[in-house]
């Protein structure tokens, strides 16, 4: 093996290295912000956003590690895939949160989805939500 | 019962995503693999069918690469966003539900404008009203009205981006009288 080569594969060695401590960093912020986080909907932000990029992380790495090109396509599916659900398990469950008012009103500053959820209400003549 | 035909053309985007996924799934893309695919591609969108999704009928790939780099830039802004809220405020961050009327009503631009910004920092959709294409987002560390602007305007921005990219002619020149004038 030359020279060359061997310093190309430490350089390669030390990209994935630094995605995976980055990524698994991530993932523990995603952790630290679940159990910290004071109610439902921010425990929301913290389960959707650092874990996105912390699977991306360890997909690159993954894929860098392997060297072949068609593990690639895969990888990419999986982290579209993780994309496209992240968002929307997260509005469901933040909107069922909401309505069942898993939320702590004196940590909101402002809350313009509760006058809207008000006039529904009374217009349906309905106490809670159908 | 009766179905509206969909045109091929409508589903080409549709099967060639299930192609797509088929070869990555079988690792395998030579051009028999693809045909099986897109045999089993025609027979799942015949047998599960699902109302077509409505597309602008244009889409900028130019606009498209620069957006899609800084929606990773954002995404890993509020990964770390949200790791020093987490580490440093914790329990004490205050948050605020904002409500963003959106330009588009197209259901495609809604859910793409969705979740786009579920993704970057600060922002997840908590309510979606339809009928005016209002979206209510849960923001967080929004502490006051100046934060729940800049929110605001945030949105409104990733939806003119998304306009740009894949919107019909008609919002399209909406959005450049809105920003001309």
């Amino acid at each position: 093996m030359n020279p060359d080569q061997m310093s190309v594969d430490a350089v390669i060695d030390a990209v994935s290295a630094v995605f995976m401590v980055v990524g698994a960093l991530m993932s523990l912020g995603a952790a630290i912000g679940l159990l910290r986080f004071p109610d439902l909907m921010s425990r929301m932000h913290a389960a959707t956003k650092p874990q996105v990029l912390g699977l991306f992380l360890l997909l690159c790495a993954v894929g860098l590690q392997l060297r072949t090109w068609w593990v690639w396509p895969v990888l990419v599916v999986a982290w579209i895939f993780q994309l496209l659900t992240v968002p929307v398990s997260a509005h469901m469950v933040g909107r069922a949160g909401y309505r069942t008012k898993h939320l702590h009103p004196e940590l909101l500053s402002a809350d313009e989805l509760e006058a809207v959820v008000q006039q529904a209400a009374g217009e349906h003549g309905f106490t809670d939500d159908k | 019962m009766t179905r509206q035909r969909v045109s091929l053309r409508q589903e080409l985007p549709l099967l060639v995503w299930l192609v797509i996924v088929w070869g990555a799934l079988w690792q395998d893309f030579s051009p028999g693999n693809l045909l099986f695919g897109a045999l089993i591609a025609v027979v799942v969108a015949r047998l599960l069918y699902l109302p077509p999704v409505e597309l602008g009928g244009r889409f900028n790939v130019l606009r498209a690469i620069p957006f899609a780099l800084g929606f990773l830039a954002k995404v890993v802004a509020a990964s770390f966003q949200v790791l020093f809220l987490a580490v440093v405020r914790g329990p004490r961050v205050i948050s605020a539900v904002v409500a963003v009327p959106l330009r588009s009503r197209s259901d495609l631009l809604v859910t793409a404008t969705g979740h786009v910004i579920s993704l970057i920092p600060g922002s997840v959709v908590v309510e979606v009203d339809r009928s005016t294409s209002t979206l209510y987002i849960h923001g967080i560390n929004v502490r006051d009205a100046d934060d729940a602007d800049k929110l605001r305007k945030e949105v409104r921005e990733t939806e003119a981006g998304l306009i740009r990219i894949m919107g019909t002619k008609a919002e399209l020149s909406a959005l450049n009288q809105e920003v001309g004038a």
